[in-house]
């Protein structure tokens, strides 16, 4: 239980640094992070009572493994984070080319 | 870079290729697949060109062909979802399954892996080249 | 052969149309117009085919499960009334804009990768519309959104960077919650396909989770749909796309990665509850009012268009949030016709753009003397959108406000009312303002816009023109067979069941 509140706590980090940080390249880690902890939330979801990996061994048997399914969606889900950062990350490095600067504050063509 | 980066790279960046293709092809017996054996694919080449510069690594993939693997590896993964209607229903599993644990078995699965390797690791290093394009237009004003 | 064989080519054609234009764009002449037309074209005679298939099924569903597995253990694809309804809408006004970007995007440099990001946003949305399945549906929707998000910067202006950078930060806090929400209901569930979620849902006692996960989904929704907390985004990033890309986003997209996911998980799989239905009227209520007020000081075209995007969005959740039959057929018809002369609006403004060099309402003046298609299709749009008849705007609006009179909310039927006046007192002012008056002088010699641009628009004007004739009883079915899959609820869970385990 106390595991998912770490988890949580981690998103409530990364959520604080896309929302206060004034550097571009920060809220880009902000947003890592809130991403990562999200995967890291739903990989813990499935751990099953003295469960071990769920890989099949060639002359073993296994009595009970953790749940595959999260692990499967994860790795999906780490994908998109890495389109996402790769497209925000080049947004980021052009408007340094146009703009100048990588403060938000100034960064206020679009108005009204 | 240094005399002791540019050897050790010299060294190291075939077995990392080496080790990417392992992955890749193991995918069914063990953990990994298409996505992370495509990651380590593509850091080969960027170390080649953190390590050397962009112009040794473009010689080793251009932009031209990186652009058309990339494309060539999806199509190749919807053939393979494809191929599944000849069996009956959109991405069936239809080529022969061996026995469990060997490294040719498991039908379409493998044939997946690879596309998606493929993809991932040229699309990866696509994306590098493309970053340092940027640079390379920012220093030259 | 099973007839169902149908859906899985909704996304198997925009994904292989994308590829085939990346490959082979370059070397080949106009590949990429042919490619995207052909694929477009194919798609809205497939999705009309699906929509008779789905007339003559039994209990009007069909599911289709992909590799043969069976769910829960597989992913299903369905396609009921409303997915009928949605692609329909989807497909018709995607075809539409990819006839008018043939023609538009020769100003921009780089076509093939153009149409490969449309043609990715496309298979996107019509993953979210056909699938099953809700990890399945938050892939299709980050396809479509990371689309978008790299369309929105596709001219790369200073102001196209910081407007997509802005709505790509939004939408990734927003696909978080998405994603938190759907591994709270899995953590509850232990199981992801949509029918079963909607059966165990219905079987084990509520605990808090329902609730949290609800406001999670509602957050992360509504600021895709653009809702009125959420709406921050919007006004920078539609106009600041190309014309077509904004008739896109505000057309088709909020519609389909807001609204109809939104409906689809409240009503199908938790079960529309009186408290949440009160949460979404009051937000569409808020969303129109505001969305009107601010458009009324706007003077730059696009984004007074994009202002009333927010506001329009507002009378579809309000009429979907009233949950009874009418409602939802009101709430549903709108949705429609948004469509149609939302997208017909954005495609005037661009081409007065393309034609003009200018977006302000200060600059410009009598344009309908030197550009006749446009000025008559954007009087038609404009007539539609603030509500007078005969267009398809009147009859939408009025059963919003009959729907709501009839439940008895007499307050949101006012607002609704507000809300339509001020939209017309809003397009007088562009009308006045662009079409008519004294032409300035410097717009003497411009010429009327090539013929992609203009087939476009005077097709979806008349698609508008005739819009009323859906609620003829000959042709309701195709809004009806929408709203009893909403008004059905969380028997839903039994027909998609039921049909896969014959």
């Amino acid at each position: 239980m106390i595991l998912y509140m770490l988890c949580l706590m981690l998103f409530c980090v990364g959520l604080y640094g896309v929302l206060r940080k004034r550097n571009l390249i920060k809220i880009i880690v902000g947003l890592g992070i809130m991403e990562y902890s999200m995967n890291l939330f739903f990989v813990l979801l499935g751990y099953r009572f003295h469960g071990r990996a769920p890989i099949d061994a060639q002359d073993q048997t296994i009595l009970n493994m953790v749940d595959p399914l999260p692990q499967a969606l994860v790795l999906t889900s780490i994908v998109i984070g890495l389109g996402v950062t790769a497209l925000v990350i080049s947004i980021a490095i052009r408007m340094y080319e146009k703009y100048g600067t990588f403060d938000i504050t100034k960064i206020k063509r679009l108005k009204g | 870079m240094t005399l002791i980066v540019k050897t050790v790279t010299r060294l190291t960046v075939g077995l990392i290729l080496i080790f990417g293709i392992y992955i890749i092809l193991h995918g069914h017996l063990s953990p990994g697949g298409g996505f992370a054996g495509g990651v380590i694919v593509a850091l080969a080449f960027v170390h080649l060109m953190l390590a050397f510069g962009e112009d040794v690594a473009v010689s080793k993939i251009s932009r031209n062909l990186a652009s058309h693997l990339e494309s060539i590896g999806a199509l190749m993964f919807l053939g393979v979802a494809l191929l599944g209607f000849l069996g009956g229903s959109f991405f069936l599993n239809i080529l022969i399954k061996g026995s469990p644990f060997k490294l040719f078995s498991a039908g379409t699965i493998p044939l997946s892996n690879i596309a998606i390797g493929i993809k991932v690791g040229v699309g990866l290093f696509a994306i590098f080249l493309a970053l340092v394009i940027l640079e390379k237009s920012k220093g030259a004003k | 052969m099973d007839t169902a064989i149908i859906i899985p080519f909704f996304v198997i054609i925009p994904l292989g149309a994308a590829f085939l234009i990346s490959l082979l764009g370059r070397y080949v002449r106009r590949f990429s117009e042919i490619a995207i037309c052909a694929s477009s074209l194919f798609l809205l005679v497939l999705c009309l085919y699906a929509r008779l298939l789905l007339h003559q099924a039994t209990d009007k569903i069909l599911v289709y499960k992909i590799g043969g597995w069976v769910p829960p253990f597989g992913i299903c694809m369905v396609l009921d009334g409303l997915s009928a309804f949605m692609l329909v809408t989807v497909n018709v006004v995607a075809f539409f804009i990819a006839l008018y970007s043939l023609s538009y995007m020769e100003k921009y440099t780089d076509k093939p990768k153009f149409f490969t990001l449309f043609s990715l946003m496309v298979c996107g949305m019509n993953g979210i519309i056909v699938t099953g399945d809700l990890f399945n549906l938050f892939v299709f929707l980050e396809i479509a959104s990371i689309s978008s998000y790299a369309l929105v910067a596709f001219g790369t202006e200073a102001e196209e960077l910081e407007a997509s950078f802005k709505y790509a930060i939004m939408g990734s806090i927003a696909s978080s919650f998405i994603f938190l929400g759907i591994a709270f209901l899995y953590g509850f569930t232990s199981t992801l396909n949509m029918a079963d979620i909607a059966r165990v849902l219905s079987s084990k006692p509520n605990a808090w989770i329902v609730p949290f996960v609800s406001v999670l989904f509602l957050t992360g929704f509504g600021l895709k749909a653009a809702l009125v907390p959420f709406h921050a985004w919007l006004p920078d990033a539609h106009p600041s796309a190309p014309a077509s890309i904004s008739a896109m986003l505000s057309g088709i997209l909020i519609k389909t990665l807001g609204v109809y996911a939104l409906v689809r998980i409240f009503f199908n799989i938790i079960g529309a509850t009186h408290n949440y239905l009160s949460i979404l009227m009051f937000l569409g209520a808020l969303s129109m009012l505001v969305g009107v007020i601010l458009a009324l000081s706007q003077w730059d075209l696009k984004r007074l268009l994009a202002y009333h995007s927010i506001s329009q969005i507002g009378y579809v959740v309000l009429g979907i949030g009233l949950g009874t039959p009418l409602g939802i057929f009101a709430g549903l018809y709108h949705l429609f016709n948004h469509s149609i002369f939302k997208s017909l609006l954005f495609l005037n403004s661009g081409a007065v753009d393309y034609a003009a060099e200018t977006r302000d309402l200060k600059e410009t003046g009598g344009l309908a003397k030197v550009m006749p298609v446009t000025g008559w299709t954007s009087l038609i749009a404009s007539m539609s959108i603030a509500g007078i008849p005969p267009f398809n705007g009147f009859f939408s609006k009025l059963l919003i406000i009959i729907a709501c009179i009839q439940k008895g909310y007499l307050g949101y039927a006012l607002c609704a009312v507000i809300g339509s006046i001020l939209t017309l007192a809003s397009f007088m002012k562009v009308q006045k303002f662009v079409f008519f008056g004294q032409l300035k002088p410097g717009f003497q010699n411009i010429k009327e816009v090539p013929l992609a641009m203009k087939l476009s628009m005077i097709c979806l004007a008349a698609i508008c023109a005739i819009g009323g004739l859906m609620l003829l009883p000959s042709l309701k079915f195709f809004l009806d067979d929408a709203v009893n899959v909403l008004v059905q609820g969380t028997r839903y869970a039994a027909s998609v069941l039921g049909g896969t385990l014959n």
